[in-house]
């Protein structure tokens, strides 16, 4: 059992404590927004905020995040704006199957969090998810959109 | 904002009998294409035609048959229907049809096959004629109501007008008036130079939903009561399941049931997944390995080897003159063995079906790239006929070919079929997806050249030994034995013909199959024959003191569209013109799918070692480009799955499994390493190639070319990190 604030909303989960995070959100919250793809961290399909910070939801237990403060993909948007990210890859058409595209978007909202205006180094270095689609090209750019929007 | 509902068809409409399995499915009576029977959708909308259904909202409900895996097909088919449709794109959305709506209906959307990059070629000239004939029925509707000849009547934008009156009428207040018209004999479709909305790169249909998490995968499904099911194929490919011991975890938590899958899987069924995944791990399996656990990458290596030397049986291809008496008596010869490894798809969404089985129903909903193949499967597996059968499609989280197959399809109802009326959706681990691929196929090549005194090409011989994808997939597709695919891109002519003129010319397939499964990968065997020849052609230049593009275009004369591609990359990279400090070039050139691609690379290498690719120029000739904005993102993307292949990928063989197991041993590239991809788009008309798969050829030799050109070293084996070079 634990007591999961995801969203703005805190929900009691019936689970073991050491289940992931990611498993919580999607079977016992039902938001499906929050991907799997590797569950050992790597892919960054999973990425939600944890108090703010991007993380990989596979990789952190239920217990770990109890109290903490979660948004995933569907509470990214706030007062019906989208996110001036998601406004980004929408300007930008980036997503091709989508997939990846949750957990890429929450970790670049997360990185204009702490640096507003980032370099394509900056980028390289705190943009870690995969895509095997290849959205890469239509990512920086939208990135650089949202950071000058 | 698109939802790709499920169309509802008034049962009225089609009649329910026959029992059918397999490819040749049909049954019901004839539905005329948009016949007097009106048939309507869900919401009650009629249908124009099986295309078309058009809301009083004037809404426009295109139909794709098509699966939509990111490649843009979603978005490009609705194009051409709505071209010649002349309605209202800004209100247009999609839905896809049910495979079993289809089979009730005599086929009436066509082929589901979704792969070779066939999703808009193989079916743009009946849905812009689905779109056409809707449009004169509409417009006929409104000249009757006017009583006016419809010559006298335009349609634009969902609007129809009656010119010498002025009038004008919506599409959404005469559909149901045309719905009930006898569709014309025969229309024309629009010359592609008068396009308005095809040809334009206009925004995909798909993309909201896909950046607020709203869009709903095949792993995202969610029915009333529905369990979950985690499961293990055995890791030796065509060994079994000897036992289990369930009593070792009966009692874990959320546990409902455990289930023999054939005779080589065990699934678990809990409440979640997590638990079943996690119950799994517990559960002691036994597999009957038997003589497959004996091979390894070496002991294939070594066969394939064999299949190397010439006085092996082998399947000729393509052949002009003599190559292997022009190479005895040639002047000089250059020689050289490469080799490609297995590969796995590692689609982001990992396999998945959901699955509900009742004596009277079977329902599955999943992505697959093919419908109709995902419900010959869903026949054979739960033995129901095909009235009594469904499958719903989803959007794809990724194919790359994987989804063609419908393994996990039969599994899901397998499982389902032992828990009648509760929905299971099975998930496969991604440990499990990398152990079950269905992998692109392993071959050794060795390439021979002859040159005479003159330093001119007199002989090629292209020796190919490996691994054939139809014996095992699609046997009924070889010709007298040989596997007409594994030519790609060398063949004499069609879809994927060789661009070169060598005055003799010997190609040859010693085909050797090993016990891995293999399946279609994109790009599929245009990936290491493009490697092959364009490594190789690299390496003829080098030998007599030629510049690469030169040499290739005193063979290429005879080709002017594969010649027009490679000029297009030659002038945008500056080929012949100095790059930037330490920069380093290299060039390729294939065709595939009816399209031809050539890419260029400047790339620089590390003190250490390490690959920097700077830029990449692309050119392709599809033809037509139904949505520029949509190929550029393929070409780039074919880029990303291209060089991935080649700096991390291969699979590799150990007591008969694959044993790499996730993104840990099966890395894929990051937008670090990604670098500018310029596409330079030349399309020619007068013919439909393909634009997923045939630009991924060309990424790896450009790349390889280019590494020669910066070290002097050859590499001619992939995946680059066994020798130990990665992104810099």
């Amino acid at each position: 059992m634990a007591n999961l604030t995801i969203n703005g909303k805190t929900i009691n989960v019936d689970v073991e404590d050491d289940t992931p995070l990611l498993w919580a959100i999607r079977e016992n919250v039902g938001l499906t927004g929050t991907k799997y793809g590797c569950g050992i961290a790597l892919c960054g399909a999973c990425t939600v905020h944890v108090d703010g910070v991007a993380m990989r939801s596979c990789g952190m237990t239920v217990s770990e995040a109890a109290g903490k403060q979660i948004t995933t993909i569907e509470g990214l948007a706030s007062e019906g704006a989208l996110h001036k990210v998601q406004q980004a890859w929408i300007a930008n058409d980036v997503p091709q199957c989508g997939f990846c595209q949750s957990g890429m978007i929450m970790a670049v909202a997360a990185l204009l969090k702490e640096n507003p205006k980032p370099t394509d180094q900056d980028i390289n270095e705190a943009i870690t998810n995969i895509c095997r689609c290849g959205t890469f090209q239509q990512v920086r750019e939208a990135i650089h959109a949202a950071a000058n929007a | 904002m698109n939802k790709h509902v499920m169309p509802k068809l008034n049962r009225r409409a089609f009649v329910i009998g026959t029992a059918a399995a397999g490819a040749g499915l049909a049954i019901g009576l004839d539905i005329p294409f948009g016949g007097p029977t009106v048939v309507r959708a869900a919401d009650g909308s009629p249908e124009v035609n099986v295309w078309v259904v058009i809301r009083p909202d004037n809404t426009t409900v295109i139909r794709v048959a098509r699966s939509e895996m990111g490649q843009g097909t979603l978005t490009g088919l609705a194009q051409l229907v709505a071209e010649e449709l002349e309605c209202d794109w800004s209100k247009v959305v999609t839905e896809y049809p049910t495979p079993g709506q289809s089979v009730a209906r005599k086929r009436a959307w066509g082929d589901f096959s979704t792969g070779g990059s066939r999703g808009i070629r193989s079916s743009q000239d009946y849905v812009r004629k689905g779109g056409a004939t809707a449009r004169v029925m509409l417009v006929q509707a409104a000249a009757n109501q006017w009583k006016v000849p419809a010559s006298e009547c335009t349609a634009s934008n969902s609007v129809i007008t009656h010119k010498p009156s002025g009038r004008t009428t919506t599409y959404g207040k005469v559909v149901e008036a045309a719905a009930k018209l006898e569709p014309p004999a025969d229309v024309k479709l629009k010359d592609p130079k008068d396009w308005k909305i095809a040809g334009k790169g206009v925004k995909r249909l798909d993309t909201v939903d896909k950046t607020t998490g709203a869009m709903i995968y095949g792993m995202d499904v969610k029915l009333p009561g529905m369990l979950n099911a985690a499961i293990k194929d055995a890791p030796v490919f065509g060994s079994k399941l000897k036992s289990y011991d369930e009593a070792k975890i009966t009692g874990m938590k959320g546990v409902k049931k455990v289930v023999k899958v054939g005779d080589s899987a065990v699934a678990v069924v809990a409440d979640t997944w997590w638990r079943a995944k996690t119950a799994l791990d517990a559960l002691p399996i036994v597999w009957d390995e038997g003589e497959n656990a004996k091979v390894s990458s070496e002991s294939i290596a070594k066969w394939l080897a064999e299949g190397l030397d010439n006085a092996q049986p082998a399947y000729i291809g393509n052949q002009n003159g003599d190559a292997k008496a022009a190479i005895a008596s040639a002047v000089k010869k250059v020689e050289a063995v490469y080799n490609y490894p297995y590969q796995n798809h590692a689609t982001m969404e990992p396999m998945n079906a959901t699955a509900l089985y009742t004596p009277d129903k079977c329902e599955v909903w999943c992505g697959t790239q093919n419908g109709e193949a995902a419900f010959a499967a869903t026949l054979e597996a739960s033995g129901l006929p095909a009235e009594k059968c469904e499958v719903h499609k989803l959007i794809l989280g990724g194919g790359f070919g994987r989804r063609g197959m419908t393994d996990y399809v039969r599994q899901a109802v397998l499982i389902a079929k032992e828990m009648p009326g509760t929905p299971v959706k099975l998930l496969w681990s991604r440990e499990e997806d990398m152990a079950q691929g269905k992998f692109h196929p392993v071959t050794q090549c060795k390439m021979t050249g002859a040159f005479d005194a003159d330093n001119n090409l007199t002989a090629l011989h292209v020796r190919l030994s490996g691994q054939s994808i139809l014996y095992t997939v699609r046997p009924a597709a070889l010709v007298n034995g040989m596997d007409t695919a594994a030519f790609q891109g060398l063949s004499p002519s069609g879809d994927a013909a060789i661009g070169y003129s060598v005055p003799n010319l010997l190609v040859e397939h010693s085909m050797r199959n090993p016990h891995v499964p293999p399946g279609f990968w994109r790009g599929v065997n245009v990936n290491q024959n493009a490697i092959y020849m364009e490594c190789f052609m690299d390496e003829l230049a080098h030998s007599v003191g030629q510049d690469p593009v030169e040499f290739r275009r005193k063979l290429m004369s005879k080709h002017p569209k594969h010649l027009a591609v490679l000029n297009a990359v030659a002038d945008k990279i500056g080929w012949g013109k100095p790059a930037p400090q330490g920069v380093h070039r290299g060039i390729a050139q294939v065709m595939g799918y009816g399209s031809y691609v050539a890419g260029a690379a400047e790339i620089s290498v590390t003190d250490d070692g390490k690959i920097k690719v700077h830029r990449i120029v692309a050119s392709t000739d599809p033809g037509y480009i139904v949505n520029p904005a949509q190929v550029e993102r393929q070409i780039a993307g074919s880029f990303v799955y291209g060089l991935s292949a080649l700096f991390y990928g291969g699979c590799t063989v150990k007591d008969g499994k694959i044993e790499q197991t996730n993104f840990d041993t099966y890395d894929s590239m990051r937008i670090a390493a990604m670098p500018k991809v310029e596409c330079v788009m030349v399309p020619s008309g007068g013919f439909w190639g393909g634009v997923g798969e045939p630009t991924i050829g060309v990424a790896a030799p450009a790349v390889l070319n280019a590494y020669f050109a910066a070290t002097g070293k050859r590499i001619r084996s992939v995946p680059l990190k066994d020798q130990n070079i990665t992104f810099a």
